[in-house]
C-alpha cells in the first residue's frame, strides 16, 4: 500500500462517527493545491474543505485596485505589481486592459525590480504595488530599505498589504461553522508556528500547519480530523521542515520598520480592523496614495456576488448566482474568480462536471 | 554600408540590394532563389500543403533558439504534422531602424541553419523598413510549401474513441525559455527553448507504418490547447499527469511563477493520436528518431469533450482550454 493509500484511510477510520466536519484552508496556495491534486476526492463525505480568505489577490479591496488603476494612468507613472494582479478588474478597467492602452504597467517577480527600474529611468515615477500577507511584506520593506540605503527619490509603494492572524480573529468568531483550521505554511514561515497558537487556545479550534504537497495536505488533514474526533484542540506543525515554532526575526523587524498595523478593506468580507499595513508617518514620503494626493474611491457593491459567504465557508462556489455563468476566470466579477488561487477559480479550473 | 538598420534599407533602393545581396542571399543561398526574381519557380507533386506564419518574440534571443530559428521550425512543423514533406519557405522581415545589423546577420544565420537542419529551403523573401519602436525589433513572417510522396495517406486529423496520445518530447520548455528571459529569471543553467524541426521525427513514425489519426505541434495553448480541441464535443481523453514528460529545470520554474506545464507553449514537441495497437510501433520509431523521452501520456474515448488529468495520487482534475496570456503569480 502507497503513503497516499495509507493516508487516506486513517483519514477515513478518524472520521468514522464524525459529523459533518468542516475544515478551512487559509492560504491561495493552498486552494489551488487542494483542487489540482484532487484532495478532496480522497475524503470521507462527513469531512469537508472550505476555503477562507488566503488569495491575497482576491481579498485586495475594489477601493485599492481603483487607486491603483488610477496611479497607472498618471502620466509619468510606471507601475509594478505582481503578474496576477494584472487582471483583476474593478469596473470595467484592469491594469492588463490600461496596458493594452498604452499605460506603463510591469509585472515584476521581485519588489526589488522595480527598484532596478527606478535607477536607470530617474526622471519616471516608479511605484510598487505591495498585495500580499507576511510572505510578501517583507519584500516589500527589503524594497524600501534598499532605496533608502540607494537614495533613490523616485520611487514609492502603495501599500494594500494585509496581515492574516487577525482577519482569522474576525472570521472565526462565534458560530462561524468551522471547524478545524489549515494554516498556511508559507505565512506561518514568516510569523512563527506560534501565531496560530490562538486558535486551539481561544477559539477552541483544532489547527495544522500544512506544506503544499498531496501528501503534507493530507497529513495535515488526518491532523485536524484526528483532534476534531477526540476533542481536545492542538496546534500541530505539520510543516516542520520550514515552519518554526518562532517568528522569523530578520522580516519582522524589517516588516516593523517601516509598517504600522490599520483597519484594512478585505474584498468581499469588508473592514476588518488592525488587518492591513501602512507605511509609518515617518516614511510617508514613499508613500504613493500621499505623494500623488490620491482621493479615496468609492466602488459600488455588487449584489448579486456572493464572495463574502465563499471567503467564510459558508457556500461552495457553486452556490453563487453568477459562478460559472456571468462569473468566470476570463471576466471575473467576483473577488474569488480573479486569481487561480481564489476558491471559486481554483474550483472552476479543475473541478465540475465528470469528477 | 551603415552598422543599424536606416529607412535606406526600405526603400527598394541600393541600400535594401544591398541588404539582400550581402546578408539574406548568401546565407539562405539555393538555386531557387539566387535569380532574386520577383517569385520562385518550384517543382512540387500533385498536392502541396501551405501555411503561414508571423513571429514576434521578446527576446529576439533566448536560451537554446531565437525568433529566426523559430519562424522556421514553426512554419516547417505546420507542414510537417499536416503529413506534408515541408520543402519552401518563404520569409517576409519587418525591421525596425537602428536594429543592429550583426543582429540581423545572427538571425539571418540561425534561420539557415534550421533551414538546413530541416532540409527545406528559404525560396523568397522580402523586407520592408519601420520606425524604431514599432514592431519589438523586427518581425518575421514565413510561408511554406510541402509536398506529399506518391500513394501516403494523409492523416484525417481527427482522434478516435480506443486512441492513444503521445508525445514526442518534453513539454514547456519553450515558454519556460522565453518568460525566463523576458524576466530576467537567473535559473543557472537558464532553461532552453525546445525550438526545433520536428519533420524528420514526424517522418519515422508515418513511414513506420502507423496510421497516425491526428498530429499537432502543441505551440501556444500547449499541451491542453491541443488536447481540448482534439477531444471536440464527442471525446474525452484523459491525460496521465505521471506519464508526461517534463524538464526537471522546467519543472521547478513552472512551479516557481505557479505556471501549469500544460498551458505553456512547445516548440519542439509533436502530439500524435494514433490506435493503441500501434503506441509501441511509433514509440520504437520515436526513440530511433532520437526521441529517448518520448511517452504514451493519454488515451481517448467515447464522452463529451471533457479532458481530464490524472494525478500521481490517482485522483482527477479537469483541463480547461487555455484562457489569456500566462502570467507569472504572486508568490
Amino acid at each position: 500500500m502507497n503513503t497516499i493509500q495509507t493516508i487516506t484511510e486513517r483519514i477515513a477510520n478518524a472520521a468514522a462517527g464524525l459529523p459533518q466536519t468542516t475544515i478551512m484552508e487559509v492560504c491561495g496556495t493552498h486552494t489551488h493545491a487542494i483542487r489540482r491534486h484532487g484532495i478532496r476526492q480522497l475524503l470521507p463525505e462527513n469531512i469537508r474543505l472550505v476555503s477562507g480568505p488566503g488569495c491575497p489577490v482576491c481579498v485586495t479591496a475594489e477601493e485599492d485596485i481603483a487607486l491603483a488603476l488610477a496611479l497607472a494612468k498618471l502620466p509619468n507613472v510606471t507601475l509594478f505589481c505582481f503578474g496576477d494582479m494584472m487582471r483583476v478588474p474593478c469596473g470595467d478597467e484592469s491594469l492588463l486592459q490600461l496596458l493594452s492602452r498604452g499605460a506603463d504597467v510591469r509585472i515584476a517577480l521581485s519588489p526589488l525590480d522595480a527598484l532596478a527600474f527606478a535607477k536607470e529611468h530617474p526622471a519616471r515615477e516608479v511605484v510598487w504595488y505591495g498585495v500580499g500577507f507576511e510572505t510578501t511584506t517583507p519584500h516589500t520593506a527589503a524594497l524600501l530599505e534598499n532605496a533608502k540605503r540607494d537614495n533613490v527619490k523616485n520611487l514609492s509603494v502603495f501599500s494594500a498589504h494585509k496581515t492574516m492572524p487577525n482577519a482569522l480573529r474576525a472570521l472565526l468568531g462565534e458560530d462561524s461553522g468551522v471547524d478545524a483550521l489549515l494554516c498556511p505554511g508559507h505565512v506561518a514561515s514568516i510569523t512563527g508556528a506560534d501565531a496560530f497558537r490562538f486558535l486551539p487556545e481561544e477559539l477552541r479550534l483544532p489547527a495544522a500547519i500544512s506544506g503544499f504537497e498531496a501528501e503534507e495536505l493530507l497529513v495535515a488533514i488526518l491532523a485536524l480530523v484526528t483532534m476534531q474526533k477526540s476533542g481536545n484542540p492542538a496546534l500541530i506543525n505539520a510543516y516542520p521542515r520550514v515552519v518554526k515554532p518562532e517568528p522569523n526575526e530578520t522580516a519582522r523587524a524589517l516588516v516593523d520598520a517601516w509598517f504600522t498595523p490599520c483597519d484594512a478593506v478585505w474584498r468581499g468580507l469588508g473592514m476588518i480592523p488592525q488587518s492591513g499595513l501602512s507605511l509609518l508617518p515617518e516614511h510617508s514620503k514613499y508613500d504613493a496614495v500621499k505623494r500623488f494626493a490620491l482621493k479615496p474611491v468609492v466602488v459600488p457593491f455588487r449584489n448579486a456576488c456572493r464572495c463574502g459567504d465563499v471567503l467564510r465557508g459558508g457556500i461552495e462556489p457553486t452556490e453563487c448566482p453568477l459562478f460559472g455563468k456571468v462569473c468566470v476566470p476570463q471576466h471575473p466579477l467576483g473577488a474569488c474568480m480573479v486569481s487561480s488561487e481564489g476558491a471559486c477559480a481554483a474550483y472552476y479550473q479543475y473541478e465540475g462536471a465528470g469528477i | 554600408m551603415t552598422d543599424c538598420i536606416t529607412l535606406a534599407h526600405g526603400s527598394g533602393g541600393r541600400d535594401y540590394r544591398e541588404l539582400v545581396e550581402t546578408i539574406f542571399a548568401p546565407a539562405f543561398q539555393n538555386e531557387y532563389l539566387s535569380p532574386l526574381t520577383d517569385a520562385a519557380v518550384l517543382p512540387a507533386g500533385d498536392r502541396i500543403a501551405m501555411t503561414t506564419d508571423g513571429f514576434v518574440v521578446n527576446p529576439l534571443f533566448f536560451p537554446g533558439g531565437d525568433i529566426g530559428r523559430l519562424a522556421v521550425c514553426g512554419t516547417v512543423n505546420d507542414l510537417a504534422v499536416s503529413g506534408a514533406i515541408p520543402r519552401y519557405l518563404s520569409c517576409a522581415m519587418v525591421l525596425e531602424t537602428g536594429l543592429p545589423l550583426d543582429t540581423l546577420r545572427r538571425i539571418v544565420a540561425s534561420m539557415a541553419s534550421a533551414a538546413k537542419e530541416a532540409g527545406v529551403v528559404i525560396v523568397t523573401g522580402d523586407t520592408k523598413v519601420v520606425e524604431a519602436g514599432s514592431c519589438a525589433g523586427l518581425t518575421i513572417t514565413t510561408a511554406g510549401v510541402g509536398v506529399f510522396p506518391a500513394g501516403c495517406v494523409i492523416p484525417p486529423q481527427q482522434p478516435q474513441e480506443g486512441d492513444v496520445i503521445l508525445c514526442s518530447a518534453p513539454i514547456a520548455s519553450h515558454g519556460m525559455a522565453v518568460m525566463a528571459a523576458r524576466h530576467n529569471l537567473a535559473f543557472d543553467p537558464a532553461i532552453e527553448s525546445d525550438v526545433r524541426p520536428l519533420n524528420h521525427l514526424i517522418r519515422a513514425v508515418l513511414e513506420a507504418g502507423v496510421s497516425v489519426r491526428a498530429m499537432r505541434d502543441p505551440t501556444r495553448g500547449g499541451v491542453a490547447g491541443t488536447l481540448t480541441e482534439w477531444a471536440g464535443t464527442k471525446l474525452n481523453i484523459t491525460l496521465e499527469e505521471d506519464f508526461l514528460p517534463v524538464r526537471a529545470d522546467v519543472r521547478a520554474a513552472c512551479a516557481i511563477l505557479g505556471i501549469d506545464s500544460v498551458y505553456v507553449a512547445n516548440e519542439g514537441v509533436a502530439l500524435f493520436s494514433l490506435p493503441a495497437e500501434q503506441a509501441n510501433l511509433a514509440l520504437a520509431a520515436l526513440q530511433k528518431a532520437g526521441c529517448k523521452e518520448a511517452a504514451i501520456i493519454g488515451s481517448v474515448a467515447n464522452g463529451h469533450g471533457s479532458v481530464f488529468a490524472k494525478t500521481h495520487i490517482g485522483t482527477f482534475r479537469r483541463v480547461l482550454p487555455p484562457t489569456g496570456e500566462l502570467l507569472p503569480r504572486i508568490c
